[in-house]
């Protein structure tokens, strides 16, 4: 059954949250979901780029109170 | 067309290890087969236990130590850890600096040469900092 795990990145610079992401990527199944929370703009435009080259599923980003939250589907 | 971003780096400056140490970490992760040479002023700063940080050159750079980025040597190791990235040594800065691979940082391989460095950077990507 897959899961959504939350990825804590507030307070991070570029590109901290991405290379957060993908460390949270490698211990997860193929089909969860992992949400990113970014402080940091500049990743929350940056993120969907790397998910989209290496062809993983990009679910949603928004943004909440200065927070961007980035859903990523596992795609492989 | 070859998929090699080869990164050589031979400043002591903390921007250009924290742009160099972006450069390689987010080029292994995103699929390319990333090479990074370590030289001149660049070196010493992965010897083992050294504790030096680098000089900033300018106001980001002292931003950089006072915010929380990444610190370049946690982005060169992630390189290797999550993206298979190799990590050279100059084998001259070596020699000049009386350094062994075992004075060195974990996530930093094998002493290399220029010649070879370079032979196997053709074709690809080539960035200097």
């Amino acid at each position: 059954m897959s899961t959504r795990k939350l990825v804590d990145a507030r307070g991070s610079f570029c590109p901290g949250p991405l290379m957060e992401l993908i460390a949270a990527m490698k211990a997860a199944q193929i089909g969860d979901e992992l949400e990113v929370l970014s402080s940091d703009k500049g990743s929350a435009h940056d993120i969907p780029e790397w998910i989209n080259k290496v062809k993983h599923e990009h679910i949603e980003t928004r943004e909440e109170d200065g927070v961007w939250h980035v859903i990523v589907r596992k795609a492989k | 067309m070859s998929n090699r971003i080869s990164v050589m780096v031979v400043s002591g400056s903390r921007e250009k290890l924290q742009m160099a140490a972006m450069v390689a970490s987010v080029g292994a992760v995103s699929g390319s087969d990333v090479h990074v040479f370590l030289s001149m002023n660049a070196l010493s700063y992965f010897v083992k236990g050294a504790g030096e940080e680098p000089p900033a050159e300018g106001p980001v750079g002292t931003l950089l130590a006072q915010k929380k980025a990444p610190p370049f040597r946690e982005l060169f190791a992630s390189a290797v850890d999550l993206g298979e990235a190799k990590i050279y040594p100059c084998s001259m800065a070596m020699d000049i600096l009386g350094l062994e691979q075992k004075n060195l940082e974990d996530f930093v391989g094998a002493p290399m040469g220029l010649t070879k460095f370079l032979d196997e950077a053709g074709g690809g990507q080539i960035w200097s900092f």
